[in-house]
């Protein structure tokens, strides 16, 4: 029996919700952390994971999966709810975040954590890496496609201009770029630091297809993700517009919730948000 | 060999509240000093030269090599350029820029660096600088400085404003550090300082471990041994006397830092040792391996790096 659209959306809904509790149990474990960055990303990884990526969680390294590289490693807050809900690991253990020897930190570990396909941390490096994943599937006539997920501010390192145009010499189109346009870095607004806009033609300059979205609109990022790759032998860049913080009206576009503290008052007041029907848009 | 554990109640302060504070007056005082940083504003305590000097403030994004190549640029042209950001982003990710651009040219260049070691201990191993003092170690030019605390970090900054040439400063992270508490005693650049004589053994520490030193010299001092203390903020040029003379006077050497025990501080000494004096020596300090996640406490106390970590190498050296 297929999934109407409704059913999809409702069922996406679901998960993202859950996510961004997650992210909020996984940053009050921790006592504070990158709540910002976690839940502006919350739907893409959402999308990804239970809609456009094919993987096995009791095989995490099934070499036929697709593979997601969180260049912007901070947001492991997210990507730790999000491969829980994917049936790698008990969901419990997200409570364990930055506790002593647990897999989860600030940053994924991909030696700790079943279904992280790259440990990433220092910005500036998974795009490189993307390529590598990408060019290795097309070499050995595999299916998979790689999705790596870029801050904002992140694209101020020269490096992910280097392997942006690697990616198009080599025609990349099982490659996609997802950039979370926040408009934040960590300090203050990226074009108040280090502008860079505009960035749809600076990608489209280095010769990437590019689509722009509402990141957090779940229906976009669906037909989006469904729509890759845009042009046949060219990689793929998403710019996805989203509000730093989304869903906890206290992070909202704000620069000082990039990385917070996040103790009991405020878990409890994110989880009452988010289970707010109301909230659920 | 009964020994506290740190933290305890002693009064805190941030190695970077102290360079920010130095650097402050620095910058008053001396038109050509500038400041720059990658997205770090506040983190790295620049905020505070920011405020007064805001045209001479620079922030270049998260973009740690384009930093180090402008910071060099800005030298060439007789200005004084202090760049700051996170350890391992200054050093293994922008090294090439450091070696080729600021310490074969020469450029007088201050890297200011926060979260050394493992300050930033739930970052995980991208976040970690256990292996920077090793790369320095083995570039030309470049005068290396640890300090072990607040006052440490000011005088130590107030010392390389006046000592023209590539500087890198190692500072802790977020978290205020103990302050050492023993009262005034000079810190000179290229000088070990002794906090506490010794005839049995001398410890020779720098940055977090130093403090752990004094403690563990506080407990065996209840044995009857009598350890030496240096806070050998200088890793680079090193006290070749200090080191020497420690050893022919005290027959027995441990070194303790918050480096890999491969090319830091225990390293840099083992190679002095062996051509002059090669007494027994022990080191103390990460072995070799990523550091897990964790809390900085819990970290330091898995990997010895407290008072009774300093004591079990003690023991060792004693034994040897
Ligand atoms: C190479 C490197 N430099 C600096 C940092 C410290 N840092 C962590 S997050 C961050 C801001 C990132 O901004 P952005 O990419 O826009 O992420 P988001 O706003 O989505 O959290 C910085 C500077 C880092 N992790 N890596």
């Amino acid at each position: 029996m297929s999934e109407s659209r409704e059913e999809l959306l409702a069922r996406l809904l679901d998960r993202a919700t859950a996510v961004r509790a997650g992210v909020m149990v996984a940053l009050n474990a921790a006592g504070s952390g990158h709540v910002g960055g976690s839940m502006s990303i919350a739907d893409v990884l959402t999308v990804l994971y239970f809609h456009t990526m094919r993987y096995d969680p009791k095989n995490p390294r099934w070499p036929d999966r697709d593979r997601l590289v969180l260049s912007k490693g901070h947001a492991n807050a997210a990507l730790t709810p999000v491969l829980a809900e994917a049936g790698f690991y008990d969901k419990e253990l997200v409570k364990t975040f930055n506790k002593l020897n647990s897999p989860f930190g600030m940053h994924p570990d991909m030696r700790k954590i079943p279904g992280c396909d790259m440990s990433t941390g220092a910005l500036g490096h998974g795009l490189a890496v993307g390529v590598g994943m990408a060019l290795g599937a097309r070499l050995q006539n595999k299916g998979f496609r790689t999705y790596v997920i870029m801050g904002d501010g992140e694209l101020n390192e020269g490096s992910i201009w280097e392997s942006a145009m690697a990616a198009a010499r080599f025609g990349l189109d099982n490659l996609v770029g997802i950039v979370d346009r926040n408009r934040f870095c960590l300090g203050s607004a990226t074009e108040d630091t280090m502008p860079i806009e505009p960035l749809a033609d600076k990608w489209r300059a280095f010769g990437w297809a590019v689509r722009e979205i509402d990141g957090n609109d779940l229906a976009q990022v669906v037909d989006t993700f469904d729509a890759a790759p845009f042009v046949e032998g060219k990689p793929t860049l998403i710019l996805a517009h989203t509000v730093k913080g989304k869903g906890f009206s206290r992070a909202e576009d704000r620069c000082d919730w990039h990385y917070q503290t996040v103790n009991e008052e405020v878990l409890e007041a994110a989880l009452a948000e988010l289970q707010a029907p109301g909230q659920r848009s | 060999m009964a020994a506290t554990q740190t933290p305890t109640s002693q009064p805190t302060k941030s190695t970077r509240d102290g360079f920010g504070e130095a650097l402050l007056e620095i910058g008053r005082a001396n038109p050509n000093v500038v400041a720059l940083t990658a997205d770090t504003f506040t983190l790295s305590r620049i905020d505070m030269f920011a405020k007064e000097h805001p045209e001479r403030t620079f922030d270049v994004g998260i973009a740690e090599q384009n930093l180090l190549g402008i910071a060099a640029g800005l030298a060439s042209t007789g200005l004084e350029p202090y760049v700051t950001s996170y350890a391992p982003f200054l050093t293994a990710r922008s090294l090439e820029q450091l070696r080729n651009d600021i310490c074969y040219t020469g450029f007088n260049v201050k890297v200011c660096a926060v979260c050394g070691g493992i300050a930033i201990s739930v970052g995980g191993s991208t976040h970690h600088a256990i292996d920077d003092l090793a790369f320095l170690r083995a570039i030309p030019n470049i005068t290396v400085l640890v300090p072990a605390d607040a006052v440490e970090s000011y005088k130590l900054t107030k010392a390389m404003a006046q000592h023209p040439g590539p500087t890198y400063l190692r500072m802790g992270g977020r978290a205020p550090e103990p302050l050492l508490g023993i009262g005034d005693y000079p810190v000179e650049i290229g000088k070990a300082s002794q906090l506490r004589e010794g005839k049995d053994l001398t410890i020779i520490a720098c940055g977090s471990l130093v403090l752990p030193s004094l403690r563990a010299a506080e407990a065996l001092a209840g044995e009857g041994i009598e350890a030496r203390v240096l806070s050998m903020h200088t890793i680079k040029p090193l006290d070749r006397d200090a080191i020497v003379k420690a050893a022919k006077e005290t027959k027995r050497i441990v070194t303790a830092e918050e480096h890999n025990v491969h090319g830091g501080l225990g390293g840099a000494v083992a190679e002095v040792l062996a051509e002059t004096v090669p007494v027994p020596m022990r080191m103390l300090g990460i072995k070799d391996v990523f550091a897990t996640i964790g809390g900085l406490q819990e970290l330091y106390d898995l990997y010895h790096l407290n008072t009774q970590g300093v004591l079990e190498t003690v023991k060792a050296v004693l034994e040897a």
